[in-house]
């Protein structure tokens, strides 16, 4: 790359002198993303309307709408698109509680919270996917620890039958799946306690605010914007995390604790019907946009300040 | 009185948490040292009859040194790789004013909406075009392409915080603008560089469905795609299932155990803010 010297932008807003240079600089990075990202919507875009079965090649053609109305007619649709409202509300409404209770009690520091910190981010770290199996062994109807717990304990008579039980399996894959995820929100929403002036607390303070007051009134209208935004990211995120369930379940039993992600991923790897398999991700896409826009709409996100 | 009592609900919830946190990796642990007869017993502390069994089974009747290699080899790749191009992108973004940056910026940012899992279908077509199915580049440049976004996000969010006047300085001093990036940015950048790399190295290290899609020969396959060995349709092997999640996921623990204090302000500041 034979860069010539450009002069830098400064703050009085002076333009660079070859509008190339940046270009330059983000090429790679923009053509990684056309090829692997945006080229991969259009194919999938386009194989969505083909007959497109990966071990029969030598029958495809375009089939109009017909596998978008497979996937309407399919018996477990209805089930499967309760099944992700579930499991994107309720991890959610969970991971973001605690999380945020977790922060609040991070945020002031005490002997080793440091170390407590480290060791409760680790299942971030982790594959959704051996966690997800992690916890099938844990769940599991005999062999599972938590009904023998559970007995020991004397909360229960006979084992719960988590994993064979759709409503009981749904219930589990969501635990796992808030185990997984509330390390996320405490490390965004520590960050962001972190970054409220401890002159607005001090104010706050002087005035009189009581503790409860403080949280409502001064810390949270202040960290409002990026709670707004890792809410929305997670949303999209766990809605296209199927590795737990694909560990614990594979969406079993009887396809009744599928959600759509891991539905394509069934779809995609064990059917082997693309056609089927990219109208399911065309259609995910589609409402993961509409929901973005009216969810950016209605929190009337401005443009956050140092963004430019 | 009444602190006290906040003090005590506060450290009884963090000790719940962290009991919860815990438990399925000690219990995973605890299989994985049990004698293969006894995986299934429910005892809650570890026994005398311990044995490292399960874990030499994995590398005596399964190729897992192969697996290991081979996601050491793909996440380092691909993670470094990621920070090369991610870097000069974070620069132009951080460092130019030019018109359609805001709409590049766009370009990133909505790859954050797309599920990932579309792409499964396309990119096993494309690399069997240009004859590179099977093969640990083919993972290698996937990674690299999906994780692009995220990490020149994050990464300008970290050279925002450099002052423009070190690479000024630079430029006087006969730098050209890629050296004076590399030589005198990057390391200054350091911290933020290395909580990418690790955030990067640990999404390619976990990674399972394109490797399932683009791999199908033992000895090309990663870490959690040969981790599927032990998942039967009716019959999974615990003991060997557990040490494999050990040592699944000890890497990333290291790594991640290493970069916890930079992690908070580095992915605050890369997603936060983008």
């Amino acid at each position: 790359m034979a860069a010539s010297v450009h002069k830098l932008v400064r703050k009085d807003g002076k333009k660079a002198q070859n509008i190339l240079a940046p270009l330059w600089f983000l090429l790679p990075a923009l053509v990684m993303v056309a090829i692997f990202i945006y080229y991969p919507v259009l194919a999938t875009a386009n194989m969505s309307f083909k007959n497109y079965k990966l071990f029969d090649q030598s029958n495809i053609f375009y089939n109009g709408f017909e596998n978008f109305r497979g996937i309407f007619k399919d018996l477990a649709f209805r089930r499967i698109l309760q099944n992700t409202v579930l499991w994107v509300s309720v991890s959610l409404f969970f991971q973001f509680f605690i999380g945020f209770g977790l922060a609040l009690y991070l945020k002031k520091k005490f002997k080793f919270s440091g170390l407590y910190q480290s060791i409760i981010f680790i299942p971030w770290a982790l594959s959704g996917f051996l966690m997800g199996l992690v916890w099938k062994w844990i769940f599991d109807d005999n062999l599972g620890v938590l009904n023998d717990m559970m007995l020991k304990l004397g909360l229960i008579e006979t084992p719960i039958p988590w994993l064979s039980n759709a409503n009981w399996a749904m219930a589990a894959v969501i635990i796992a799946n808030i185990w997984y995820g509330v390390t996320f929100f405490v490390i965004m929403i520590l960050a962001a306690l972190q970054g409220v002036p401890n002159e607005i607390l001090e104010a706050a303070e002087l005035d009189g605010c009581g503790k409860a007051k403080t949280l409502f009134l001064v810390i949270i209208p202040y960290i409002r914007p990026t709670l707004i935004l890792i809410v929305l990211l997670r949303i999209i995120w766990i809605t296209n995390f199927p590795d737990i369930i694909f560990g614990m379940t594979s969406g079993g039993p009887n396809q009744q604790t599928h959600i759509l992600s891991s539905w394509l991923v069934q779809k995609i790897t064990y059917d082997q019907d693309w056609g089927s398999g990219s109208a399911l991700g065309l259609l995910m896409l589609c409402v993961l946009f509409i929901f973005t826009v009216f969810y950016l709409l209605a929190t009337r996100l401005e443009k956050d300040s140092e963004g430019n | 009185m009444f602190k006290s009592v906040g003090k005590v609900t506060k450290f009884s919830v963090l000790a719940i948490w962290f009991v919860f946190t815990l438990f399925p990796l000690y219990w995973i642990f605890l299989t994985s040292i049990r004698p293969v007869r006894e995986v299934t017993k429910k005892l809650y502390l570890p026994q005398s009859n311990s044995t490292l069994d399960s874990y030499r089974t994995l590398f005596s009747q399964y190729a897992f040194g192969t697996y290991i290699k081979n996601s050491f080899v793909v996440a380092f790749a691909a993670s470094a790789f990621v920070i090369f191009i991610g870097m000069l992108g974070a620069y132009a973004l951080a460092r130019y004013k030019f018109k359609g940056k805001s709409q590049i910026m766009l370009v990133f940012l909505v790859t954050q909406m797309i599920p990932g899992l579309i792409a499964l279908a396309p990119l096993y077509l494309l690399l069997s075009k240009v004859n590179l199915l099977n093969t640990l580049i083919a993972l290698i440049f996937c990674y690299v392409g999906g994780m692009v976004p995220f990490a020149t996000i994050m990464l300008r969010g970290f050279l925002q915080r450099i002052p423009p006047e070190l690479d000024e300085a630079a430029l006087i001093d006969g730098c050209n603008r890629f050296t004076a990036l590399f030589r005198v940015v990057f390391p200054v950048a350091l911290p933020g560089i290395a909580a990418t790399f690790i955030f990067a190295f640990v999404q390619c290290w976990n990674e399972l469905f394109l490797a399932m899609v683009l791999i199908d020969s033992d000895g090309n396959k990663t870490f959690p795609v040969g981790m599927r060995s032990f998942v039967g349709a009716y019959y999974i092997e615990w003991g060997g299932l557990a040490a494999s999640v050990m040592i699944g996921i000890i890497p990333t623990v290291i790594m991640f155990g290493l970069m916890s204090k930079f992690m908070i302000s580095g992915l605050s500041a890369g997603i936060v803010k983008g």
